[in-house]
Order: C-alpha cells, then structure tokens, then sequence
C-alpha cells in the first residue's frame, strides 16, 4: 500500500489547520488595528516612539536584552472602588444610604466614623468589591445630588508589584518593530519602565554599572555601550558622573543614548476600552466620567475585551 | 551531516557554559559585546536548534528512508553539498547573532543572509529525501516513515511562513509574537517531536528484537500529535485577544494523547526486558529520550494547568522544560541514532566503546543536573513572585544557587560531547583512512598489473 499521498496531505491539513488559526487569524484581527482613545481623555493611542528611542529598540535587539526582560504585565482581575466626590444636598438620606452601601459590601461602618468621611470628600467609600455591588452602591448612594463613580482597578501581584497600571494588550506594541515581549523573567518586566524611571540618564548609569545603583542585582554590565575617553578642554555634558582615572571620562556612545532612550520610552500605562484603569481611588479625579465597563465607546477595538 | 551536528554541539555547549557561567559573575566576559549574555543564549540555542537538532534529524530521516525503503539516497553528492551550504549557513548566523544581527525573534534569531543558505539547503535535501522515499522498492511503510515524511514537509512551510511574514515583510505588532510562538512551538512539538518519535518507533523495535507493540497507537500519536501539538505555545499572560491562549493552552492539554499512546507503545515493546539496555548503550540513550519526552511533555501540560497566577512561564521552570525536551529528548535520541547508524554506515567499528557510556552517563547525570534544580528554583520562583511583598532583587537572587548547580550540569553535559565528538572524528578518521587504504591498494594493484603488462 502506498500512503505517501496520505501522509502528505494529512500533516498538510493538519499544517493548515494551525497557519489558518494562528498566523492568518491574528493577523487579521491583530494586525490591521488602528490607533484607538484612550478613555476617557480621548487622546490617541499608542503613539510612536522618537526617533532616538526607535534606534533605541535596534539595540535592545541585538544586545538580546528581551532574553531577561519581559514586557507583558499580567492581571488576575479587575475590582470596582467606588469614589464619593460631592456630598450634594440632601446629607442624612446619603449618610443612610452610605451605612446601608458599607454594610452591603461587607465594610460595615460606624455613624461616627461616616460622618467624618463625608465630611473630607472626595474618598473612596468602597475598596475592592465586584461590578455588581460597586453598581447598586453607585445607584444608591446618587441622591440630592451627590456624584458617586465607579472605578476599574486592575489586580495582579505584578500590578502589586508596581511594574504596571494595568495587563499588556496588543495596542501597546502597535508600532514597535520588532515586538519582543520576552519569554522569561531573569530581570523585572520592562512594560512600563519608562512610567518607574524616565530618566535617560538613570539608565545610562545603569547600564554602564548596575550594581551601583542596583544593590545585588544579577546583571551585566553593558560597558562596551561607553567609551573611556581622554578630557579635552572641559568635561562633556553628557559623561557618567562615576569616578574615572584623571583626565579622563565616561560617555556614553550613541547606542548607549539611543538605549537609554527607549528605556525611559517604555509605557504602557494608558486607559483603554479593552483594559480599563482608573487611577487609585484616594487620588482625587480631575474627570469623574470614569468608564463603567463595556459601556465606553470605541469602534476601532476588534479586541475581546478581557475577561470581569 | 552526524559529524558536523557533534561538532555543532561541542561548540553550542562552549556557549552554554559561558551563558550559565554569567550568572555567578555578571562581570564575566562583560566588556565584549559579543560575549554578552543576550548574544550568547541565542548562539547557543541556535547553535543547537539549527546546528544540531535539525541536522541530525535529517541526517536520521535520510538513513531510514534508505533503509527502510531498501534503496540508496538519490544524488547523494548533491544532498552532501546541501548539508555543506546548511553548516555555511549556521556558521554564518551564528556569527550574525554574536554581531548583534539577531533578528529578535525567539528560535528565529539568525539574520536573513544566513537563513536563504538553511531555507535553500533544506529544501535541497528534503527534496531528494522525498524522492529516495519515492523510489523506495520496499512499498509497504512503517510508521516511523509517516513521522519522517511529514516532518519533512512540516518545516519547510513553518520556516518559510516565520521568515517571510517575520524578516522578509514583518507584519504589524504582536501578530510578530503569535507567529514567533507558533513556529517555536511547531519546530519543538511537531518536528522534533516527529523525528525524535520516528526514530524511537524505529530503533526500539530494531535494537531489542521484538516487534513494535501496536502500529496502530503509534499512528493513533501520529494523528494526535499533528493535531493538537500545532497549536500550543502562547502564553496566557500575551497581549493577545484571550481567545489565543485559551486555544493554545486547551490543545496542549490535550498533548497528553500522544504522550500517553507513547508511553503505552514504548513501555508494551520493552515488555519489562531491560537486559537489552545494557546490550545495547546505543538503546539507552534512545530509551532514555522517551522518558524525556514524556516527562518534558507532561510538564508543558502541568505548567498550563497550575499556572493560576500566571507567573510560571516567566520562570526557570520553562527554561528547565525546555532543556529537558530539546536536549533530554532529541539529542539523546539522536545520540542513541547516530551511535547505531554510524558504524553499519561506514562500515567501521566505533573507536572507543567505553567512552560511549561514558557519554551515556556524563549525559545522563548532566541533564539531570541542568533540569531538576531549574524545575525547583523555577516552581520556587513562582510563588515568590506572586507575592509582591518581596523584592525582585531578592527573588533573583535566590535563583542563584540552581542556577549553580545547573552549572555543574552543564559542565557534564559538555565533557560528554567532547567524548561523543572525539569517538566520531577518531571513526570518520579511521574511515577514511580505510577508504584511503583500499583507494592506495587499488590505486597500485593498477599500477603493477599495467607495470606486469608492459614488459
């Protein structure tokens, strides 16, 4: 029997099978996104790098430096705040009403200690409930005028972790290429970098001598990005303020800038409809149109919103 | 091919000790660019990926298709220049990665003037493979034959999708990362499974003596196998629509298919006879692979399943997977193979026998070494870093001592190439010097019988 033929076409439609789901899908929904808005400013997003920090990235690349440093922040969840920012007119029906929300939400609260709350508004009168509770709290506490809002706070141990807002989605990545978004985590998450440490010059010193800034961490030095270069007639601006034989000094090569740059561009922070974030509820709000989930408009996100 | 593929290895472990020797000392080589750990991994991995891996695979699918189809391997002088284009190209892109060519795509690092001499190579030799299969005078296929052939065909359309769609005219955003893990995960899964599987279903019959124990499990892996191992790869913290990794994350589960038929079809034929191991070292290594693979396999699994906080993957836990597939599995596999093949290939006995056990053991220990404190320090990791109440930098650095113990490993694991590396240029030596020999005695048994005619 001769089952070349079979052979060949099932591993070619098995093969298929795979190309159509995993390389034509996506990029037809991935790879024909446009910019969107961020809500609710509204401004676009993403925008594309500068040029100095678009260089920046070739470096990144070549110095294989995505083989330490992701650039994916993962989200467990999204929990609901729910901020009071204006007392309104008809103070003992929202004092009722605010007992009934805390005692609902599993946060029950003293007389006294709410009048002291509604006394230093805006405060966030619930912290950490689902969309349902932080939805009927909101109805309920909208009496004589007050102005509750719901905020989408995103949960995680990297978020914890301050390596982020919010989890990475495909926007973030719109204009980069190459994407590297790293595989493994020998260093922390370089997603939003840029949000942590935007100085350039930060990351000069850095990369020329991580331990010095760094105490214990476990990566090299990129001293092949700077030059040891004799003094002329003063001191360049740009040298590293690190100790070097006199007369001379440490400055950087344009990879280095370039690198640094792009460090410091590294932000992907902003509110979008696919991943809500709202800043943290003790901050007072410049906007309280804060989105309610999946209500928010946009119309150039092919994206599933994230799982509630 | 299996000679250049050893010497692949020894350089690619030189590259692995200096990668693991990194982290005791971050200053170790630091001021060389072309030493610096970005540089060296992918060397490394590429080193063994493409100059190894691949090689040797194909050198075992031209060796059964020979065998098995009872013919001898069409244009070979041609198939033997296209496995020196597809050296040129390793060398090549090896290099361009160590210059900081690299393309940044993960398995895919070697710039694109190195990857038309491997792409072109490739399908030269895959297209006299498919001919020699053609040709074949013994008609009836055995199931390693499916494995092989697929194989084959499997990577020169993942290949040619990657480049094209990655280097040549890169598409937009993460779709690169989508595409990137679809062929990282369809060379690991598909074509190192298919021909570390195909030689297993080859060599474990022919070394013990007893018959596969059911052909149709072993087609039953096949079918599995190419179904649902296509499909893996993407991690579920990818900024991805959640459709993706959901879909991934369900077809590697069901990996646990073919994993299982291998485990029943390998276990079945060795029927508990393990006097054959010691027979046969050359059994050892391939025996030794199959555990591998399933151990290899079933971790990918378990890492999808438990990874509730989705930290795992970030790990050295997927570096120890990782490890214990490529290296555990199909270099041992191949090991087995190219110890088996060579000697009935050349015709001459293999120099040292001990010093292939000693490999065996060297191996052994080594992988053992590299992939156990990885797992450990990689599972520890995890639940360190989802706590976010400790330092990063003490997570890191508690990661150190496995890393220094997976060091020893690969200080095991390299000393035992040198030994497979030394027994096979010492068999090609001999081989030759054989072939110059009876090439002389010809040569001159001319000579003297012209030097009798003439007076």
């Amino acid at each position: 029997m001769n089952y070349g033929p079979v052979i060949f076409l099932a591993a070619f439609f098995a093969l298929a099978g795979s190309w159509f789901g995993f390389v034509l899908t996506p990029q037809m929904q991935v790879g024909h996104l446009q910019q969107t808005n961020t809500i609710p400013a509204g401004a676009l997003y993403p925008v594309a790098r500068p040029g100095l920090a678009r260089q920046g990235l070739d470096i990144y690349r070549a110095n294989g430096c995505a083989y330490c440093h992701s650039q994916q922040v993962g989200q467990i969840g999204t929990v609901c705040d729910v901020l009071l920012t204006d007392a309104g007119t008809n103070q003992p029906a929202l004092l009722e009403a605010l007992l009934k929300v805390r005692q609902d939400g599993g946060q029950p609260l003293s007389e006294a200690a709410a009048k002291q709350l509604l006394a230093a508004l805006p405060k966030p009168v619930l912290q950490g409930v689902t969309k349902e509770v932080a939805d009927t709290a909101v109805k309920a506490l909208a009496v004589g005028d007050a102005k509750p809002s719901l905020w989408l706070v995103p949960v995680g141990s990297d978020i914890a972790r301050g390596w982020g807002l919010r989890h990475s989605v495909a926007e973030d990545f719109l204009f980069d290429d190459t994407v590297m978004l790293g595989s493994q985590r020998i260093g922390p998450d370089l997603a939003n970098v840029g949000v942590r440490l935007s100085d350039p010059k930060w990351h000069l010193l850095h990369l020329y001598a991580p331990r010095s800034l760094v105490n214990g961490s476990t990566m090299p030095p990129y001293r092949f990005l700077f030059e040891k270069r004799r003094i002329e007639r003063a001191p360049t601006s740009d040298a590293l303020p690190l100790p070097a034989p006199p007369g001379y000094e440490i400055v950087p090569k344009p990879e280095a800038k370039a690198l640094a740059a792009y460090l410091a561009s590294l932000r992907a922070d902003a509110p979008l409809w696919e991943a809500p974030v709202t800043v943290p509820a003790s901050v007072p709000p410049a906007d309280t149109n804060a989105p309610a989930g999946g209500t928010a408009i946009t119309n150039s996100a092919p994206t599933n919103p994230p799982a509630k | 091919m299996f000679l250049s593929a050893a010497i692949w290895l020894v350089i690619a472990s030189a590259f692995a000790l200096i990668a693991s020797i990194k982290f005791h000392s971050p200053n170790f080589l630091a001021d060389c660019p072309w030493l610096t750990y970005g540089r060296v991994w992918p060397a490394y991995t590429n080193s063994v990926l493409y100059g190894c891996c691949l090689q040797a695979g194909l050198g075992t699918i031209l060796w059964v298709f020979t065998h098995l189809g009872l013919t001898t391997l069409a244009q070979r002088g041609l198939v033997t220049l296209s496995a020196s284009f597809w050296n040129l190209g390793v060398t090549i892109g090896v290099l361009g990665i160590l210059g900081g060519d690299s393309t940044g795509f993960q398995n895919l690092e070697m710039p694109s003037y190195a990857t038309l001499f491997l792409f072109l190579s490739y399908l030269l030799i895959g297209f006299w493979a498919v001919i020699t299969f053609h040709q074949r005078r013994q008609r009836a296929l055995f199931v390693s034959q499916w494995y092989l052939f697929a194989a084959l065909f499997w990577f020169a359309w993942i290949y040619s999708t990657a480049q094209l769609l990655l280097v040549t005219f890169p598409v937009r955003g993460v779709t690169q990362s989508v595409i990137d893990w679809w062929y990282s995960d369809n060379l690991q899964v598909v074509w190192l499974g298919l021909v570390g599987l195909g030689a297993i279903f080859y060599f474990v019959p022919k070394l013990t003596g007893r018959p596969l124990y059911s052909h149709y499990l072993a087609l039953f892996t096949f079918w599995m196998l190419i179904l649902f191992g296509s499909w893996g790869g993407i991690p579920n913290t990818a900024p991805v629509p959640a459709w993706m990794p959901a879909l991934s994350a369900t077809s590697t589960v069901l990996t646990l298919l073919p994993l299982v038929a291998v485990a029943l079809n390998v276990h079945w034929t060795l029927a508990g006879d393990f006097s054959k191991l010691s027979a046969f070292p050359a059994l050892r290594f391939i025996v030794f692979g199959a555990a591998a693979f399933l151990l290899a396999g079933l971790m990918k699994i378990g890492g999808v399943l438990l990874d509730t906080n989705q930290l795992l993957h970030f790990t050295w836990f997927a570096r120890a997977r990782e490890q214990l597939y490529i290296y555990g599995f199909f270099a041992m596999v191949m090991f087995g193979t190219i110890y088996r093949v060579l000697p009935q290939l050349t015709g001459t006995e293999l120099p040292w026998p001990k010093l292939m056990r000693a490999h065996f053991w060297l191996a052994a220990a080594g992988i053992v070494l590299v992939f156990l404190p990885l797992t450990i320090g990689g599972i520890v990791e995890t639940f360190k870093l989802a706590n976010p109440a400790i330092d990063f930098v003490t997570i890191s650095k508690s990661t150190l001592p496995f890393l220094r113990v997976s060091t020893l490993g690969d200080l095991l694991i390299a000393a035992g190439h040198v030994l497979f590396a030394a027994n096979l240029i010492e068999l090609a030596h001999r081989f030759y010097k054989a072939k110059m020999a009876a090439a002389y005695a010809l040569a001159t048994a001319d000579l003297f019988k012209t030097a009798e005619v003439k007076p």
